[in-house]
């Protein structure tokens, strides 16, 4: 006889979450740390700096301004698709995670064309601390969106299948997917004006 | 937290006012940004309040703070605080420094105009010889 | 198949849940485990073998310092021309085994011992869980921390040997350093993704899946001590993690985020766009590593917390006052770490306010160690082996804890930073603090892994060797230290004036290490030893309060752990109760 583990599903009465919400949660913490980190060394690096490039003479701000907007959209999918599984619509929730999934690879697609664009200027992070700087966090980033999409991608195709056999608890999950999708675009947010805009 | 699917319903066009809502606010990011304010530090101060005031609607709307028991909210406040607190202090820390600026340590043989402000730090530490 | 435990209990059926009576296959079971159990043994063998790695580099190390130039005997020859040729260890080899004698003890050593092994082993058994909130994750992180050590240790391997900048990993030295300094980058890379699934699966664990009745002021300080080690886990280490990435593209790709202009190399200009920030990556570094040496010793507490209430028969002194203090060292630990930077030339201000949260820092450790102290008055104490360790802590973390006083201090700390006075320091905090906690709880968990006790002749002379030896290693270099004796040096203060009066010490701690090594002879004996020719014993031998002992087998159900869920209905520390029928009573007894 064997003990299940509780509270995977149901959420603890006390705390009012489930297991995995609060580990996501707590991740997200540890994420805004790295991200902090980073961020605070860009301040460190440009404070302390001889030399700062004008950063409007090397990024490109319309195309991170659309960036901006895919991402924000994709949050907005992404709620929606939960929602909808809340309201017990299948196929409305395939197609707003789709929709997620596709802003995920408009995302990556524009952000290429940006990288291309600083290599075609001979911009590389050892030209400068800036440039460096940009294509790490933005590049740490992308990886966090390339996980992001992993897991939507997932969750859209053969992790679907849960909806059938354990929907409470597949809900549960693309909840807390939604909240680090959520996380990434908020990363964003703060990355824009501070590598595009200052 | 287990929402039910009528207030679900109802959400929906919370998210919808809120999605306008945040693409109102990218322009308002970009356009501030040509402000000519005087100073580094008030330019990051209004990035930071447009890109703060963003983030926390989608914490609020899309993570679902609103629903959730108060404690997460006040968890993660305190978090932000620390997280200003403890990355404010490096900041500090470079700025205060025994001699000089951090210019003066790091760059060889480059000529370096003294800080305003710190002419008064170094007279300190030379009457204490 | 019957799962009476959806009906009975209010969890719901997983659907990904592994059924009992399925036969597992041997890898299944033993290799890619997801039970917290195995896992947690797993941890521990593996972080024990890694101590014992870091421990010999250290004999090695010790050899050169107290014979400096004379080959090293009987394993001279096997150490490689470009490393030790004719078995004399070259400078650059001495400073590869310090930077990997630092590695290897701190993130493959302890931490994995005193969280993965003993974290995972014991929380989930004295919370009355049937296993780690999150098991995949559990096991993700297990072989993530094999993974990172391979690395790490395959960085010996590589031309120009393993990382050599010390462990602290400083640059511009490590930016311009041999190969092997990637390869510390890449395995730290999976250290920490180790740390932080661990940290958050021990949270989720503690916070949600305590026994009914196991409320905050029941629950044993040892899973306190984890579940504020791991809040520093999740929230120091990634600051690292960005630092690592930051000097892997300096090294990698060419940045400058820590190459000042200007810098010259060997007399020449090092090319590049320059820019950077040396100090940044030690604020970044030292960010996590403050924490990190609570992450150190709290779980330490931890154990001799247990092992003190159960061998005195008496409540702990001050159980509320210990985790309020425990609570606040966790805040304070994050607004320390720059008393590690005194000599960068910080001003005035920032200096005095370092200097402030280190001596407030200073208060909570002081009350713990005073409430442990306090413990033990008035107790029936059982000197067994646990009990001899848990009681030498004591003082040693004592020694460890005050001689950090002056290095908080920026005026004293001038003379003493880098010298042998910081080494002797964090020493007997880790190693008669940490480690010596460490032991203790190995001989007071076997009985539950195993069913069987140690032996306690092999273990009292594995003490009492020990505890001489080691305090042989350590001592002296307050001495060295106070007289100015720089660490990291290959020759040992040879060619130093200042030195020359405290270099005989140096054999007098080498002979200590040789000890020290010798002693840990009887504790490798007995651990395997005891597995086989061991006593065996019921399952609640030391006659423990905790839900560990009292409602679950020795070694525990393969499955789950407890035949049904416990209930707590008391504190865990009701030993010597007036009235009651035996000198203890288990948390999960109900009222009289």
């Amino acid at each position: 006889m064997d003990m299940e583990i509780p509270y995977t599903v149901e959420p603890r009465p006390d705390t009012g979450l489930t297991n995995p919400k609060l580990g996501i949660w707590l991740f997200l913490a540890s994420e805004v740390m790295l991200f902090g980190g980073l961020f605070s060394s860009y301040v460190l690096l440009r404070s302390g700096a001889d030399y700062w490039p004008n950063q409007a003479d090397i990024v490109n701000i319309p195309l991170a301004t659309l960036n901006t907007a895919v991402l924000i959209s994709s949050s907005v999918t992404m709620v929606m698709a939960w929602a909808s599984l809340k309201m017990n619509d299948f196929a409305k929730y395939k197609l707003y995670m789709g929709l997620t999934f596709l802003a995920g690879v408009g995302f990556l697609v524009i952000k290429t064309i940006e990288y291309n664009e600083k290599f075609s200027h001979d911009f590389y992070p050892s030209t400068n601390n800036f440039i460096g700087i940009y294509f790490l966090l933005t590049g740490l980033h992308a990886i966090h969106v390339i996980g992001g999409m992993v897991v939507n991608g997932f969750l859209w195709g053969p992790g679907a299948k849960m909806w059938k056999t354990a929907p409470e608890q597949f809900v549960n999950r693309v909840e807390v997917a939604g909240l680090y999708w959520h996380f990434v675009d908020l990363v964003w947010i703060f990355l824009f004006p501070v590598l595009y805009l200052l | 937290m287990s929402h039910t699917a009528e207030e679900v319903r109802a959400q929906v066009k919370t998210y919808v006012t809120i999605f306008a809502i945040l693409m109102v606010l990218t322009v308002v990011t970009v356009a501030v940004s040509y402000i000519d304010l005087p100073s580094i530090t008030q330019r990051v101060g209004l990035a930071l309040l447009v890109a703060g005031t963003k983030a926390s609607l989608v914490a609020i709307f899309f993570m679902h703070l609103k629903g959730e028991r108060q404690w997460v909210t006040y968890t993660l406040v305190l978090t932000s605080f620390f997280v200003v607190l403890v990355f404010g202090l490096p900041m500090w820390t470079d700025n205060d420094h025994i001699v000089g600026s951090s210019k003066v340590i790091w760059d060889a043989g480059v000529p370096v105009p003294e800080l305003p402000g710190h002419e008064a730090e170094v007279g300190d530490e030379g009457a204490g010889h | 198949m019957d799962h009476v435990s959806t009906a009975e209990h209010p969890a719901v059926h997983d659907g990904s849940h592994e059924h009992a009576h399925h036969e597992q296959s041997f890898l299944r079971k033993w290799v890619f485990s997801v039970d917290h159990k195995i896992i947690g043994i797993q941890y521990t063998v593996t972080s024990l073998l890694f101590l014992l790695l870091g421990f010999t580099l250290m004999m090695i190390m010790r050899w050169q310092l107290a014979h400096p130039g004379v080959p090293v005997p009987l394993i001279g020859g096997l150490m490689g021309i470009a490393n030790a040729p004719g078995g004399i260890i070259l400078p650059e080899f001495y400073n590869q085994l310090g930077a990997m004698h630092g590695t290897i003890m701190v993130f493959l050593g302890v931490v994995p011992l005193a969280v993965g092994g003993f974290g995972n082993y014991v929380t989930p058994l004295m919370i009355g869980a049937p296993d780690m909130a999150f098991p995949r994750l559990n096991m993700a992180s297990y072989w993530s921390y094999f993974i990172g050590g391979v690395i790490m240790l395959a960085s010996f391997l590589v031309p120009g040997g393993a990382a050599n900048s010390g462990w602290t990993s400083y640059v511009p030295l490590a930016n311009i350093a041999t190969m092997g300094q990637t390869v510390w980058l890449c395995g730290m890379l999976f250290l920490i993704f180790s740390s932080l699934f661990g940290a958050v699966n021990f949270i989720v664990t503690i916070v949600q899946l305590r026994a009914p009745g196991l409320t905050w002021s029941r629950l044993p300080f040892f899973v306190w001590t984890q579940l504020v080690t791991s809040f520093l886990l999740l929230l120091a280490f990634p600051p690292l993690q960005a630092a690592a990435m930051l000097q892997f593209m300096d090294r990698v790709f060419g940045t400058n985020f820590f190459m000042p202009s200007g810098l010259v190399v060997s007399g020449q200009i090092v090319e590049g766009a320059g820019g950077g920030n040396p100090l940044l990556w030690q604020h970044l570094f030292w960010f996590l590593a403050h924490p990190e040496v609570y992450v150190l010793i709290l779980p330490a507490l931890g154990i001799v917390a247990e092992i003190l209430a159960n061998n005195t028969r008496k409540p702990l002194w001050g159980y509320r006052l210990m985790v309020g203090s425990l609570i606040f060292l966790g805040f304070m630990s994050f607004v320390v770490w720059a008393h590690h930077m005194f000599m960068t030339g910080m001003g005035t201000s920032i200096s005095a306010f370092f200097q402030t949260t280190t001596m407030i820092i200073s208060v909570p450790s002081v009350v713990i160690l005073s409430a442990l102290f306090l413990s033990l008055h008035g107790g029936s104490i059982r000197f067994n082996t646990p009990m001899l360790f848990a009681l030498a802590f004591l003082p040693m973390f004592g020694i460890g804890g005050l001689t950090g006083l002056p290095l908080g201090l920026s005026a004293a700390d001038i003379p003493l930073h880098d010298t042998y006075y910081v080494i002797g320091h964090f020493h007997y905090v880790v190693a008669p603090g940490t480690i010596f906690a460490l032991f203790a709880g190995i001989y007071y968990w076997y009985p539950k892994a195993t069913g069987r006790m140690m032996n306690e002749v092999l273990g009292k002379i594995h003490f009492v060797g020990s505890f001489i030896a080691i305090n042989v290693v350590f001592m002296p270099m307050f001495i060295q230290g106070l007289a100015g004796v720089n660490r990291r040096l290959w020759d040992g203060g040879a060619e130093y004036a200042h030195a020359q009066d405290v270099l005989h010490w140096n054999l007098t701690m080498s002979q200590g290490a040789w000890a020290l090594g010798f002693f840990q002879i009887f504790f490798i004996i007995n651990f395997f030893l005891s597995m086989k020719t061991g006593k065996k014993v019921d399952s609640n031998p030391w006659q423990a309060t905790t839900i560990d002992w009292t409602d679950t087998t020795s070694p525990p159900l393969a499955h789950g752990n407890f035949t049904k869920v416990p209930v707590v209905y008391r504190d865990a520390y009701q030993y010597s109760v007036p009235g009651a029928k035996a000198d203890f009573i288990p948390q999960t007894a109900e009222e009289e």
